[in-house]
Order: structure tokens, then C-alpha cells, then sequence
């Protein structure tokens, strides 16, 4: 139990990084694609904060009467990440919009097809 | 009456809290939870609300676009310029203790300047990224 | 106590809400399942002692990306019905899900090694973390550590994030920023505009 309870928050973490890169590598829609690298992103946001988590710790702003902290470092990191993440995530999504525009589909099958049949 | 009274209304009161939420996330952001990155992002995210309730072109006399380009450029200038700053002054770059007479003293300025810097591009890229895709719409 | 068992809740809906994501094919139910995965997330962060953290994806995730998916669906979305539906998969899926199966095996024989969840001993807490709380204090005066860091202990690492949000916003704007051209490939008919 205790092992169980020790390990559980990555066993998730894996599975949530397992859903994502199925999504990247079996489907065709790219928003879908795109999707499917956000949720791989969450997962290494929760894998870096889990092992920043102290037990008992409080968050990692100074008060009186408070000794244990969670580790602040994971915390600036993923901070940064997230905000910086939504940036390249309309970055991604914005070449969709452009694909949408000259090949009339985000299919990935569709484009390919498309490209061969010129 | 309009189908959309209710929400102009809930609007144009939550709106103003929301900035207001956001100006105390950038500046007590030494002290509580908060800082430049969430500030410039929930600032952002009332003038999304805005441009969704009252349409693009309306927000977009509020904010022209183009100032919007100037902002996001001058949170980095301010950022770097900090660290200039510190260089002229003798020290390292971005070594905020010679901002100040004391060595807390310059880190509050240093740490201020900055997040506001992070606060000023946050806000203005994101929504930057917001009037891209949602001008793309219409012809 | 408590804490533990909100954590396992909440980690649990995360999963079946990915879970939920990959299975559905309509791309408007997707992105909104996305926003609500967003939220989870933001909860969790604050059951793990990161309210920094959930703020920024409670703002972030369920907030702007949701609306700038949205804002892409409108734009990508099909000439006729369905508008937003997902094109059916034409490939066999057993080997992306062999590719998963050995990948994760091999990442859930790693986590054996790793300290449990919240080991007060584990090395993560033991180097620069420890510096940080014991002396952010006294050199800063700013009792939120994670502020004090961000802009003043790794003020280089912050600048150059936020040098990559100021590219990314360039690079949007070069890329949609201004009026459309026209057309390459005619999309199929002109009619069935509305429906945004």
C-alpha cells in the first residue's frame, strides 16, 4: 500500500504520456495531434511537480511558524513552461490554419494524397 | 430587448474586477501566489471576455493592434534594460543589488521591474495570438 | 491524509478524461473535454503545494488555449456536416499501440527507482532547493520563493522564456497576422458559411 500510494501519481503520469504519444502517432487530424501533445505536456508538468511535492510541506511562500516547504524549483520551472507551452501551442495551431487555407483539409491522409497527386 | 442584454451587463461589471485581479496578482506577487506571467495572462483574459461580448472591432479600438506590437517588445526592453541597468551601475548582468542602497532594497526594484516587464509581453502576446486568430475569421 | 486521497481522485478523472479525448472523434467536444482536463490539472497542482503553478493553468489551460482552439476550429472547420467531426482512421491501430505498450512498460519499470511521492529525503529536495528556502530571505527580502527564483536567482532563464513568448507572437502575426490571400485549392461549395 504504501509503495502503491508512493508510486501512483507516475504511474499516471505515464499513462497520460502513453495517451498522448498514441494520439501524436495514430491520428491523422492534426488539431487532434496537437491535442495529443498538450496532454504529454501536462504529463511532464505533473511528473516535475510531484517530485518538487514534500509530505506535510506547505507552499513555498515564508510564514511564520512554518518549517517544511515543497521544493520551489519545479514550480519556476512548470510556471514558465505552461505560459510559454499556450505560446507554441498557437504557434502549431496557427500553421494548421495556413495547411487549412492552401490544401482545403487537415486530414493528414488527405494532404498526402493531395501533394502526390499534383 | 436584445438576447444579449444579460450578458453585456455581467459583462461590463465582472470585466473591471478581473483587471483589477489582475493588477493585484502582478504587484503582490513578492508576498502571495502571483506574479508577471498569471497577471499578464488573466489581464489578457478580460479583454478576450471583452472582445467576445462586445465583438473584434470594438475591443480592437480599445487596444489598436499595433500598440499591442509595441507593449510585447517593451516587456523585453524593460526586462534586458534591468539588466543594463545593473551593468552600468558596476555590477553583474542582472545582478539586482546595486539597483538599490541595500542589498534588499535593490531586489524588490529589480524583482518589481522585472515581473513587470514578464506582465507587459505576457499580456500582449497572448492577446496578440487572440486578435490573429479570431481576425482570420472574417474577410 | 486527505490531501492523498483527493490526489488519487483527481489524477484518476485526468486519466479517463484523456482517456475520454482520444476516443471521441467530434473536435468541438475534444477541446472542450481539453478545457475541463485543464482544470483538473489546475486542482491538482494546488493539492500538490504549487498555487503559482495552478494559477497560471487555470488561467492558461482552461482559459486562453481552450479559446484559441476554439478560434482554430472555426477557422479548419468542414464545408458540409460534420462540421467538426474527425476523419475516420484508415490505418490498423495495433502498432502505435505496440509503440505504447513497450514505452510505458519500460517507463513504469523506471519509476521502481524512483523515491516515493513526497520523500522528505529524496535528492530532488536536497541541493539548490534547500538554498533557496533556507536563504531567499535573508539575500531578497521576498517571502514568495518561487518570485524570488524566477526573476532573481534565474533571471536569465526567465528572460529567455519570455523572449520565446515575444517570438511566438511574431511568429503567429507573420504567419495569420494579415489579410488572406487567395485561395489555393477551391473549397467544394460556397455555401453553408454560418455556424460558428
Amino acid at each position: 500500500m504504501e509503495f502503491f500510494i508512493g508510486h501512483y501519481n507516475y504511474w499516471i503520469v505515464i499513462i497520460l504520456m502513453m495517451v498522448g504519444l498514441y494520439t501524436v502517432i495514430s491520428r491523422g487530424n492534426l488539431v487532434k495531434k496537437i491535442i495529443g501533445l498538450n496532454i504529454f505536456q501536462v504529463s511532464v508538468f505533473f511528473l516535475y511537480i510531484s517530485l518538487g511535492t514534500v509530505k506535510g510541506g506547505a507552499a513555498p511562500i515564508i510564514t511564520e511558524g512554518v518549517k517544511v516547504y515543497s521544493n520551489p524549483l519545479p514550480h519556476v520551472l512548470i510556471l514558465t513552461a505552461i505560459v510559454v507551452g499556450v505560446a507554441t501551442t498557437a504557434l502549431a495551431l496557427a500553421l494548421v490554419v495556413r495547411i487549412k487555407e492552401s490544401y482545403g483539409t487537415i486530414e493528414e491522409d488527405e494532404i498526402h494524397n493531395l501533394d502526390h497527386s499534383l | 430587448m436584445r438576447p444579449d442584454l444579460i450578458l453585456h451587463v455581467i459583462a461590463k461589471f465582472v470585466i473591471p474586477l478581473i483587471i483589477l485581479y489582475a493588477l493585484y496578482v502582478q504587484f503582490h506577487g513578492d508576498f502571495g501566489p502571483g506574479g508577471g506571467f498569471q497577471a499578464g495572462v488573466i489581464f489578457s483574459a478580460a479583454f478576450i471576455l471583452y472582445s467576445l461580448v462586445f465583438g473584434l472591432d470594438t475591443a480592437e479600438k480599445i487596444i489598436p493592434s499595433h500598440w499591442l506590437r509595441i507593449l510585447a517588445a517593451l516587456g523585453v526592453v524593460i526586462y534586458a534594460g534591468v539588466g543594463v541597468a545593473s551593468l552600468l551601475l558596476g555590477g553583474n548582468y542582472l545582478d539586482y543589488t546595486l539597483l538599490g542602497s541595500n542589498q534588499i532594497a535593490g531586489q524588490h526594484l529589480g524583482i518589481l521591474l522585472v515581473e513587470l516587464g514578464v506582465g507587459i509581453t505576457v499580456a500582449a502576446a497572448m492577446l496578440i495570438l487572440f486578435f490573429a486568430f479570431a481576425g482570420r475569421g472574417r474577410d | 491524509m486527505i490531501d492523498i486521497v483527493i490526489d488519487i481522485t483527481l489524477l484518476a478523472f485526468l486519466a479517463i478524461t484523456s482517456v475520454a479525448i482520444v476516443r471521441m472523434t467530434n473536435l468541438f467536444a475534444i477541446v472542450m473535454l481539453f478545457g475541463i482536463f485543464s482544470l483538473l490539472s489546475a486542482g491538482l497542482f494546488v493539492v500538490m503545494d504549487a498555487p503559482d503553478v495552478a494559477f497560471t493553468e487555470a488561467a492558461v489551460g482552461a482559459g486562453i488555449s481552450t479559446v484559441l482552439m476554439l478560434a482554430t476550429l472555426a477557422l479548419v472547420k468542414r464545408p458540409q456536416k460534420p462540421y467538426y467531426g474527425e476523419a475516420p482512421q484508415s490505418h490498423r491501430a495495433w502498432l502505435p499501440l505496440i509503440v505504447v505498450a513497450v514505452t510505458g512498460s519500460a517507463l513504469v519499470y523506471g519509476t521502481w527507482d524512483i523515491p516515493g511521492f513526497g520523500a522528505p529525503d529524496a535528492p530532488a529536495q536536497s541541493h539548490v532547493a534547500r538554498y533557496y528556502i533556507e536563504n531567499t530571505m535573508q539575500e531578497t527580502g521576498v517571502p514568495n520563493i518561487v518570485t524570488a527564483v524566477l526573476a532573481s536567482y534565474r533571471g536569465f532563464d526567465t528572460l529567455g522564456e519570455v523572449t520565446v513568448i515575444f517570438t511566438a507572437a511574431v511568429a503567429v502575426l507573420l504567419l495569420i497576422g494579415g489579410k488572406r490571400s487567395k485561395p489555393a485549392v477551391k473549397t467544394n461549395k460556397k455555401g453553408e458559411q454560418d455556424e460558428a
